[in-house]
């Protein structure tokens, strides 16, 4: 089981990220932007939270033109899993492997803090160690965490139940109060709040074991 | 060549930079202004010979975001 972290200047939680990988099961390899490949028989990779390329023009875009996510987009083309969190998930909007985009926080402010995050479905491999409708508890960390889309594209996630989390109570101005989304092969998920910033003790919180642990269980050769 | 693009997000996103300018000038006293809008200037110096479809183009791979963006282009 094989996971890749990528690298990008600015990133700030791969090594976290990492770790929640490492301590699922997952051999990692931490791949930097400028590399034109992927390791070879990567399973999943993990686009960490940060400031890519110091946020500049908007969060993600400079990195999502950086020469690794064009391999990233090709593994998520040929089905493999990527999960994109907080400026991670501004990335994959940016490479368009999600749909919608991430505006400044509705409050103008930075948020640090836990907040409570709902399952909206458990049919995924990221959302499958928990149950539909479970509220946890996870820590965001983010300026520019408010999810847009059009109301078209909201319906259309919300019909294929692709929303994987939502606020239990919105401090973003995110619409429809979503968290995280998955593509529409549900193998790609992009997220705010930090699951790795939740999985071990020592944080404060394990609510975010679960999503690690359940990858480790899904991705294990058979 | 020189151009300038123009980047403002679309009508119906919200723009919480815009409104915290709109807050202030009122606080400053400025009354009667309804709406502001903020978006940025990009300007480019290009190659002679370059078209307005490759000014295009760049902001349709990078220099906006069309899925929250609008952006318009002086060539000049």
């Amino acid at each position: 089981m094989k996971a890749a972290v990528i690298v990008f200047p600015g990133s700030n939680c791969d090594r976290d990220l990492a770790v929640a990988f490492r301590e699922a099961g997952f051999d990692v390899s931490m791949v930097w932007h400028k590399d034109t490949a992927l390791p070879q028989g990567v399973d999943i990779v993990g686009i960490p939270g940060g400031f890519s390329y110091g946020d500049y023009l908007r969060c993600g875009a400079i990195a999502a033109q950086s020469p690794i996510c064009r391999a990233v987009a090709d593994h998520a083309g040929r089905g493999g899993y990527a999960v994109g969190i907080c400026n991670g998930f501004q990335v994959l909007t940016e490479t368009g492997l999600l749909p919608g985009a991430l505006l400044r926080n509705a409050g103008l402010k930075y948020i640090c803090r836990t907040v409570g995050l709902r399952v909206e479905t458990a049919a995924s491999v990221y959302t499958e160690g928990y149950t539909a409708g479970q509220v946890i508890d996870i820590p965001i960390a983010h300026h520019d965490g408010n999810y847009f889309a059009d109301d078209e594209t909201v319906a259309a996630l919300r019909g294929e139940d692709r929303i994987a989390f939502s606020y239990a109570d919105n401090p973003n101005g995110s619409v429809g109060d979503i968290a995280g989304i998955l593509s529409a092969n549900r193998r790609v998920l992009g997220m705010m709040p930090h699951p790795e910033r939740a999985s071990d003790a020592r944080h404060g919180g394990t609510d975010g074991t679960a999503m690690f642990r359940a990858l480790g269980t899904a991705l294990a050769p058979a | 060549m020189k151009a300038r693009v123009h980047v403002m997000l679309k009508n119906g996103v919200l723009d919480p930079q815009g409104a915290a300018v709109r807050h202030a000038l009122g606080a400053l006293g400025f009354d009667g202004v309804e709406r502001v809008r903020q978006g940025k200037v990009i300007d480019l110096d290009l190659a002679e010979g370059t078209t307005e479809a490759q000014v295009r183009d760049m902001c349709e791979k990078l220099l906006a975001n069309t899925v929250i963006e609008s952006y318009s282009i002086e060539l000049g």
